[in-house]
């Protein structure tokens, strides 16, 4: 008899469902069936099993891999991170908050840089929120009040299949009885994409013109004229969405990569946080990033309660944290080649950073935590396997509304192989260790005392 | 675990009403014993200090989402306000501090329980998970309800039972500890941009009016007998004219009694107050009606408040009022963040400043004050600072200093802009009451525990409650002239003794005994008809599946259960 487990988590992308229904074989082992996710979701779960390690490889002289012993690489981790000046721990998208807090943990013992995919993603979003602020709402909400959609610079039909099923576009909610037909949806992108295909109102702005577009629904929005024209989008079709949108009763601007990372960058969601307050001067609006993968809000969240800070954390200071993006942010560090090691985690640097600073990277010891091979274990001194998050481990994630979704697992990690939260432990025990040793060796560096020490 | 004697203090208790005795406490095995039960302890010399319990926060907000965004939104919060680190995790953040700075400032004030005061239901796992990594304290969180569209609709039909059935399963399925209210049905009107201004404005849609809703959770949570009464934020909070809606909101409580078995006498506890006292029609001519309110307050036992008291400081605003939050940005143009939860709550998040320059800001320090030195029962009367909306939990001992001595006042008082008219519209200038180490005793640690239910382990020093004891460095037979050395010595106590732990010691943390998550667990009637109301409520309109939106065992740290029977 195969067992069905239900309201399973999806660990792939932001929308986060969590009403998968998996079935597994009689013994346990086997991913058999996944039931309502979408295909790449499902793809996750049947992968599971394939191309897996049970052990670490670690890197021999000729090139080679040749597998060791988990305590080994637990070693070989602890004396990369104890021995460098400055390495850098980055990644995070793809795993639980559970492993976050524990390689937070690693990170300010050992005096390490902590960022996350933020950092090449929805970072500008961060830049803009610190100025700006975030009126938002959950994704709930959405579901039982908006009858005006806006999905601007993002494409979910794409990259979030089932956010406007679940959310969106096409839900019956408390008050939204009608579903698609109660609700006004336009789309806001320089291709016509299929996001597009069911937009309402499709405008097709000039690639990199975002602000101006914004700037002009702000004019709008305030009762002033407009040029003819304006970031290629002719001004009756900007009057006419505007008109739409101060008569929404509740409405919602989703964004995506389209805005953090085409020309004006942070200033384009600035802008669009400014356009959501004038309308709440009307009627009721709110904003939404469109996080990608499951859980890459999870450490935005986790450091901000544990430093104040949701990514590019600088905590070599060792008594302090300090955060400021284009210093402290992973590719700005690599490519000035200020980090003397680097542990990837949770996602593939090596397959989404530029070319030059993986080069850059790729001088210092490399280490790749991630249940399967990627082009970053195939590059790395180090390649360390763990059970994947929401197929194998349980553990808290967060929705790209913030709202925190339990994770369950469906089967057991291959034995032996732990999760991120057990090997950052193991390694922050190890590095303690490595660092009473040291103690114990040297007589502790006495601080030199400056001239007015006794005043 | 060890035996301690702390001996020769001067002991402070009002729970047993010890008022300053030189008197031995005893510890053993992490509760407080007789000190003839100790066989060869070691020693605290507390002479010449004051012993009191270990503190009891009765409304603070230090965990979960919003406290989240206001840490994750305000960088500038850290910079060069944030301490080098001393204790095993680094201490960021000033008014929103980090979850370990939260525990560490918290001990080094002489706390041991905080409760969180706003937790929005469906992200009870965050709030959790910050729980977890907030050292020392034991924390408890109320999840809001004043809102809540089960609430709301049971309410309306009178359906109190249903309602405590429900309430019994959120509780469960948070780990929540008691029914918060926050502007209730006004909430629920900020979805569509709107609010309620007073009591009798009714809720958009729901069609039930917010006087309604706060009698029927007052009825809701006596029915079911909870420690901690129902705890409310009052409609039009931060408006001025707005204690004419405070009083209209105390009003209701009237002809209610306490149900309960934990040694808790009110029905309602009305919380920063200071933000609901405001006379006046405009922000030019507000003025004080913390005497009005206070005279209120005072005749009627059956409520208990704290102040909110308002420390003069930048700080960050954070409320599951999401009008008011909006509100305020559209005063001060502040960046603003709100996250309207579904079929909950909402929240807002704004920075603000609390300049002594600033005529509003100083009328507001002054009411807050006003509120505890008009008082005529301070075991109904609790110091917070709403933190960090009035201003952030380390200034405690800031505004224990302000209420023990009139020359702090007058000294801070200096420094306003607009001193005249900060004393034409308030009563501050008149008072000349210094608050005493017992009633400050009794503001923040008996007081506070007895109204949230939880006297018999915490707040008080008697044979049997936890062994959590403060030792501040300040003489009562010798009071310090410098009302400076008062914050002092309220800022870093000279020892804090958690769970029988020497925990801090000269105002450093150096032990970090574990923390508890508190949490009540009510038995009720099986109910099929709420059965089938939560199940349909999730099926159609929550974004998260029942069976993941209530919290994971394993997600729930070292937990303290409190017990109610309602069944009985």
């Amino acid at each position: 008899m195969a067992k069905k487990i239900e309201n399973v988590g999806c660990p792939f992308c932001g929308v986060c469902c969590d009403d998968l229904v998996v079935t597994v074989s009689d013994d346990g082992k086997k991913i058999l069936e996944v039931e309502n996710s979408c295909i790449i979701g499902s793809t996750v779960f049947h992968r599971a099993m394939s191309e897996r390690h049970t052990l670490p490889r670690l890197r021999q002289p000729d090139g080679t891999f040749k597998e060791i012993s988990y305590d080994e690489a637990v070693d070989y981790t602890a004396k990369v991170l104890h021995n460098a000046k400055k390495p850098l721990i980055y990644g995070f998208g793809s795993t639980n908050c559970e492993g976050m807090a524990a390689a937070a943990k690693v990170a300010e013992q050992a005096g390490a840089v902590l960022d996350n995919c933020a950092s090449i993603c929805h970072g500008s979003s961060f830049l803009a929120i610190f100025d700006n602020g975030y009126p938002s709402c959950t994704l709930g909400e959405v579901k039982n009040r908006a009858d005006v959609i806006v999905y601007w610079g993002a494409n979910p039909a794409h990259a979030h299949p089932r956010h406007m099923s679940r959310y969106s576009i096409f839900p019956r909610g408390f008050f939204t009885g009608k579903g698609h037909k109660g609700r006004k949806i336009i789309v806001i992108d320089p291709r016509h994409t299929d996001t597009a295909q069911v937009a309402d109102i499709h405008l097709q702005v000039q690639q990199g013109h975002d602000y101006d577009l914004f700037d002009a629904f702000r004019t709008v929005v305030r009762g002033h004229d407009i040029p003819d024209v304006v970031a290629g989008v002719r001004k009756e079709q900007i009057i006419e969405a505007v008109d739409i949108m101060k008569k929404a009763r509740f409405g919602t601007i989703f964004y995506g990569m389209g805005l953090c990372h085409s020309d004006g960058r942070n200033h384009n969601v600035d802008i669009a946080i400014s356009l959501t307050r004038d309308l709440n001067d009307f009627t009721k609006w709110t904003i939404m990033a469109m996080r990608g993968h499951y859980n890459i809000t999870g450490p935005g969240a986790v450091w901000s309660w544990q430093y104040g800070f949701p990514y590019c954390l600088d905590l070599t200071k060792r008594d302090i944290a300090h955060m400021n993006p284009g210093e402290t942010s992973s590719v700005d560090l690599a490519m000035r080649e200020e980090v003397d090691a680097f542990i990837n985690i949770g996602t593939d640097a090596a397959a989404h950073f530029p070319i030059e600073p993986v080069k850059r990277l790729r001088k210092h010891p490399w280490i790749t935590i991630d249940p399967h091979p990627n082009m970053a274990t195939e590059i790395s001194d180090l390649h360390i396997p763990v059970g994947i998050v929401g197929v194998e481990v349980p553990g808290i994630v967060y929705r790209m509304d913030n709202v925190p979704i339990q994770y369950r697992n469906v089967i057991e990690p291959p034995e032996g192989v732990p999760s991120d939260e057990e090997l950052f432990e193991r390694i922050y025990e190890r590095l303690c260790e490595l660092e009473a040793e040291e103690a114990a060796r040297e007589p502790a560096k006495a601080a030199p005392e400056g001239a007015r020490a006794g005043e | 675990m060890g035996e301690l004697l702390i001996r020769n203090g001067f002991v402070f208790d009002p729970l047993q009403e010890i008022k300053g005795d030189r008197m031995d406490i005893g510890i053993k095995d992490g509760k407080i014993v007789e000190t003839s039960a100790l066989k060869n302890p070691k020693a605290i010399d507390a002479a010449g200090m004051a012993v009191m319990a270990g503190g009891v926060d009765v409304h603070s907000h230090v965990v979960g989402p919003k406290v989240n965004v206001g840490r994750l939104f305000r960088p500038e919060d850290k910079l060069f306000k944030s301490p080098l680190k001393r204790c095993d995790r680094m201490e960021m953040g000033f008014s929103v501090p980090s979850t370990f700075k939260t525990g560490y400032d918290y001990a080094r004030m002489g706390y041991v329980f905080v409760n969180e005061a706003a937790m929005p239901p469906l992200h009870s796992p965050h709030v959790h998970e910050e729980i977890r990594d907030t050292p020392i304290i034991d924390n408890a969180a109320m999840p809001v309800f004043g809102n809540n569209w089960f609430t709301l609709e049971y309410l309306k039909n009178n359906e109190i039972e249903n309602n405590a059935a429900y309430t019994a399963w959120l509780l469960r399925a948070t780990r929540g500890f008691a029914i918060k209210v926050v502007n209730p049905g006004g909430t629920e009107a900020w979805g569509w941009g709107l609010n309620c201004e007073s009591i009798h404005d009714p809720v958009p849609y729901f069609d039930i009016t917010p006087a309604k809703i706060i009698t029927g959770l007052i009825e809701t949570n006596e029915f079911l007998g909870l420690p901690h009464s129902m705890h409310l934020h009052c409609n039009n909070l931060g408006n001025p004219g707005n204690y004419v809606d405070a009083l209209d909101s105390f009003k209701l409580a009237e002809g209610y009694t306490a149900k309960n078995a934990f040694g808790r006498d009110q029905v309602m506890h009305v919380t920063h107050v200071q933000f609901s006292s405001y006379g006046g029609d405009s922000w030019r001519n507000i003025d004080s009606q913390a005497k009005e309110i206070m005279d209120y307050v005072n005749a009627h036992d059956n409520i208990t408040i704290d102040i909110g008291q308002v420390t003069l400081d930048e700080t960050t605003t954070m409320t599951a009022d999401g009008p008011f939050e909006h509100q305020l940005q559209s005063l001060n143009h502040l960046k603003w963040a709100n996250t309207d939860v579904e079929l909950e709550t909402a929240a807002g998040v704004v920075p603000y400043v609390y300049s002594p320059n600033v005529k509003v800001s100083t009328i507001q320090w002054a009411i807050g004050l006003e509120l505890a030195l008009y008082s005529s029962d301070l075991m109904r009367t609790f110091i917070t600072t709403d933190h960090p909306n009035a201003g952030p939990f380390i200034r405690y001992p800031r505004v224990v200093k302000w209420l023990m001595s009139r020359a702090a006042r007058d000294e801070t008082m200096k420094t306003f802009k607009w001193l005249d008219r900060t004393i034409e519209s308030t009563t501050i200038d008149s008072i000349d009451r210094e608050l005493t180490l017992y009633e400050i005793a009794q503001m923040t640690r008996a007081g506070p525990a007895k109204a949230l239910g939880i006297s018999n382990i915490y707040g008080g020093l008697a044979p049997g409650m936890d062994a959590n004891v403060a030792i501040y460095a300040l003489n009562p037979e010798d009071m310090p002239s410098d009302p400076d050395m008062i914050e002092n010595a309220f800022a870093r106590c000279a020892y804090l003794v958690k769970d029988g732990i020497t925990t801090v010691k000269d105002g450093e943390v150096v032990a970090e005994p574990a923390k508890r998550t508190v949490w009540v667990d009510v038995k009720v009637p099986e109910n099929a008809q709420v059965q089938r109301d939560i199940y349909e409520h999730f099926l159609r309109h929550y974004s998260v599946g029942i069976e993941n939106y209530q919290l994971f065992e394993a997600h729930l740290h070292n937990p303290r259960v409190i017990e109610v029977d309602s069944t009985q």
